[in-house]
């Protein structure tokens, strides 16, 4: 038996029911968990992380030297979702991609959702991830978001909630990669108990995704390259492991030259062309002529490529007007607007501190609510209303009331848990989940994706910085 | 390839070779000391010469004493060429152009940073040496074997190998350089105790001991000893040995790119050179001015790779 204490009562285990019986995707992995010695399953989990510090699955620290190069934790029970909730979940993810590309590409032409109505223009205008230069401009294929990274998070049997569409340069799908590797070295039978979706393919599904959307100045095969802003940063891990699966050139700023119109590398031969650059690099740093001037990352003269139609940059550069907090709140309009029909997947319900009948609200249940900054990321500026002392409450509604505009809120979300191996047998952490989305002339979606889970009981926060670590997830066939 | 991974190749079998040479003279160092009973300073003295670290050692220590000396050699990263240092700059440049590698040699590389970080986070005990000394060779040994053993023999491969010869024709001549005095003939103490350890301690810093013997004869004497480190083609240290490592590899970079550079001349005329020249003739006109011009042709064709493949721009 499966101990079941410390779930928060109103939390939904996707594991076990209330009855302690499991849930029927988990049910033949359960049954398997009922077999496993304990102390076996802790000694697998030792193996797991020595796998991950020798293979160097590592994300660095700002600031720091070698030394603090560190390890997300994994956890080795899987996170399991049955084919049906997949299917359901996929098919929101689709349509809500399938949107944000259709939205991109109004936003930079026509802007008819603001014409419409749907959208206040100074939202749009007045938003630095808003880029002038992308006016007028389309991407080869149509194509701004070449991959998406949606965070769903889960709170019923069937509430699903997207938290946030990655539409820039989504992380950790390396780990997507790595957990699943690690989960089939250490536990094979599973696999053979189990119908699990592969995953394996992403890498191969990524570069020919990237390489069917060449630009019109490519003559022959294209070549595809990732674009790195070095080893000090965070994801260099990631980067240098998707180029090397993917099998192409992984290039620094200081690697590339505009040469004759187009982005060359330079080689032990010399300079070659490239077409396809996927880059990890933020907009700002992309094109010190166009952008930031400081920048030290990017290429001098590449937007005058990307313009002239001779290299496809992924994801587009000014993607991030659409996955902006502000824009959020707008995306049940947005997906009616683009798709014609209602969304398949919710919104976090949110309200818009600028408009006077959500700022009274937001005030009025400020205990209750989780407040954020529209630009801000990472946590800062944000009030935790159910944690949040009287005192803090009473400070950040004066900060709400002198610019409400600048705030959003939600209400705190009951998120599911999945169980995780402690010392004592298993125990239930919350989880959110990051499906991975190629979009060419098709959208693929993987299925499967990354699950990051709280490690400390109760609480809610998944990010690897503060003590998150992640799960192998399962799609399964049935 | 891009330039810059042909460059962190380079570097990072620059430096882990460097890290092993570090290795191999605080052993060949700690054997004198154990081999005389008065104080072994004046031989760390050279030991660090060898290491081509001995006015920095000066820079940051007041006295020489045989602690200091090992744990400038092994552990200090204010010395770029200790132990830690290299191994360090060689798991970074690793790190850099790990798409480059497979990944038995990545983890290979990655598993000698983890130990050795962990092992040197402290100051060596004098009763750890030994033990210290063989993992840094058996870490350096499984990332020679994974190279070995499963990368395809092909540009990258090139770049590699021409990083270590290069390294190791460097240690090997400054090591001789620095000794130079010891092999000088005619000296009163030739014969002595003291001089065969002194020469054992220049074949020990090459790990070529035991090779020596079985060459020559079981006497040590200076002519041979520098034949075997200079013109020796079959003797993996000697400069003979690396010239044709390096020439053969820049062969095939040649034949691949259809280009050829001023490396290849500068490296080939090294060779023949090296091949033609007796012993006798080089310790007649004088094995410093020798080794010197050899350093300097040695340094000057690292330029020039860099150059010719674009490392830098």
């Amino acid at each position: 038996m499966i101990e079941n204490k410390g779930i928060t009562p109103l939390a939904f285990d996707e594991m076990i029911n209330a009855d302690s019986s499991p849930r029927q995707p988990y049910s033949t992995y359960h049954q398997w968990y009922a077999g496993q010695d304990r102390n076996r399953l802790i000694a697998k989990s030792k193996e797991a992380e020595n796998i991950f510090r020798k293979t160097g699955i590592t994300f660095a620290v700002y600031g720091h030297a070698d030394s603090s190069e560190k390890l997300i934790p994994f956890d080795l029970i899987p996170r399991i979702i049955s084919g049906r909730e997949w299917r359901r979940l996929a098919q929101g993810i689709e349509q809500r991609v399938i949107a944000l590309n259709a939205f991109l590409d109004d936003i930079y032409h026509k802007q008819e959702i603001i014409r419409a109505g749907r959208i206040p223009r100074e939202l749009i205008e007045k938003n630095d991830a808003f880029l002038p230069q992308m006016i007028g401009f389309r991407p080869p294929g149509g194509v701004y978001t070449h991959i998406v990274g949606t965070d769903i998070v889960r709170t019923g049997e069937d509430q699903f909630y997207v938290l946030e569409d990655n539409a820039r340069t989504p992380s950790g799908v390396s780990y997507m990669l790595e957990n699943r590797e690690t989960m089939m070295q250490m536990f094979p039978e599973l696999f053979h108990q189990n119908r699990v979706r592969p995953v394996e393919n992403y890498p191969y599904l990524l570069r020919q995704s990237l390489a069917s959307l060449a630009p019109p100045g490519c003559a022959g095969k294209p070549r595809v390259a990732v674009l790195t802003p070095g080893i000090y940063n965070s994801a260099f891990y990631e980067h240098a492991f998707l180029a090397d699966m993917m099998g192409v050139e992984l290039v620094e700023g200081s690697d590339l030259r505009v040469i004759d119109g187009k982005v060359k590398m330079r080689t032990t031969r010399g300079y070659e062309a490239i077409d396809v650059l996927y880059r990890r690099v933020d907009d700002d740093f992309l094109d010190p002529l166009t952008f930031r001037p400081d920048s030290a990352l990017g290429i001098p003269g590449i937007m005058d490529v990307y313009r002239a139609g001779n290299i496809t940059i992924a994801n587009a550069p000014g993607t991030g007007i659409s996955d902006d907090k502000a824009i959020y709140s707008y995306m049940p309009e947005i997906v009616e607007f683009y798709t014609g029909r209602k969304p398949l997947l919710e919104n976090v319900p949110t309200w818009r501190c600028s408009e006077p009948q959500s700022l009274k609200y937001v005030l009025e249940h400020l205990e209750a609510l989780v407040v954020k900054e529209v630009h801000g990321s990472g946590g800062y500026g944000m009030l935790v209303g159910p944690t949040a002392t009287k005192r803090e409450r009473a400070a950040f509604a004066e900060k709400l009331k002198e610019r409400p505009g600048n705030y959003i809120a939600q209400p705190t979300l009951s998120l599911s848990t999945v169980p995780i191996l402690v010392n004592k047998g298993i125990a239930p952490r919350h989880v959110d989940l990051r499906p991975y989305v190629l979009v060419s002339d098709k959208v693929q979606i993987i299925p499967g994706g990354l699950t990051r889970v709280a490690l400390k009981e109760g609480s809610l926060v998944v990010n690897s910085s503060q003590g998150g670590g992640t799960k192998d997830t399962w799609v399964l066939e049935d | 390839m891009l330039g810059r991974t042909a460059n962190g190749l380079y570097w990072m079998f620059r430096y882990i070779e460097r890290a092993e040479n570090s290795a191999r003279l605080i052993d060949a160092g700690l054997r004198m000391s154990l081999t005389r009973s008065e104080s072994s300073e004046g031989d760390w003295d050279g030991v660090l010469q060898s290491a081509g670290v001995r006015e920095l050692y000066d820079e940051v220590h007041d006295t020489l004493t045989s602690g200091d000396a090992i744990d400038f050699l092994l552990r200090d990263r204010a010395n770029p060429s200790s132990v830690m240092s290299c191994i360090e700059a060689g798991r970074h440049n690793a790190r850099m152009v790990r798409t480059a590698l497979t990944r038995e040699t990545w983890e290979a590389t990655n598993e000698c940073w983890i130990e050795l970080k962990a092992m040197l986070a402290k100051k060596a005990r004098a009763a750890d040496m030994p033990e210290i000394i063989d993992a840094i060779k058996r870490r350096a040994g499984l990332i020679r074997g994974a190279f070995h053993g499963t990368m395809l023999r092909n540009e990258i491969f090139n770049f590699s190998r021409i990083g270590t010869f290069i390294e190791r024709a460097d240690n090997t001549a400054r090591i001789l350089d620095v000794k130079y005095y010891v092999l000088l003939p005619a000296v009163s103490a030739v014969g002595s105790s003291v001089d065969n350890v002194q020469w054992e301690s220049i074949l020990r810093s090459v790990s070529a001991h035991r090779a020596y013997g079985w060459v020559y004869d079981a006497e040590l004497r200076p002519a041979n000893i520098a034949d075997f480190l200079i013109s020796n083609g079959r003797m993996p240290r000697s400069l003979a040995y690396c010239y044709e490592k390096i020439v053969s590899n820049l062969g095939y970079l040649a034949r691949e790119y259809s280009e050829r550079h001023a490396a290849h001349e500068t490296a080939e005329e090294t060779l023949a050179s090296l091949r033609s020249q007796s012993i006798s003739d080089i310790m007649d006109r004088g094995l410093h001015e020798y080794l010197e011009e050899f350093i300097s042709h040695n340094n000057r064709l690292g330029q020039e790779i860099t150059d010719g493949y674009r490392f830098y721009q």
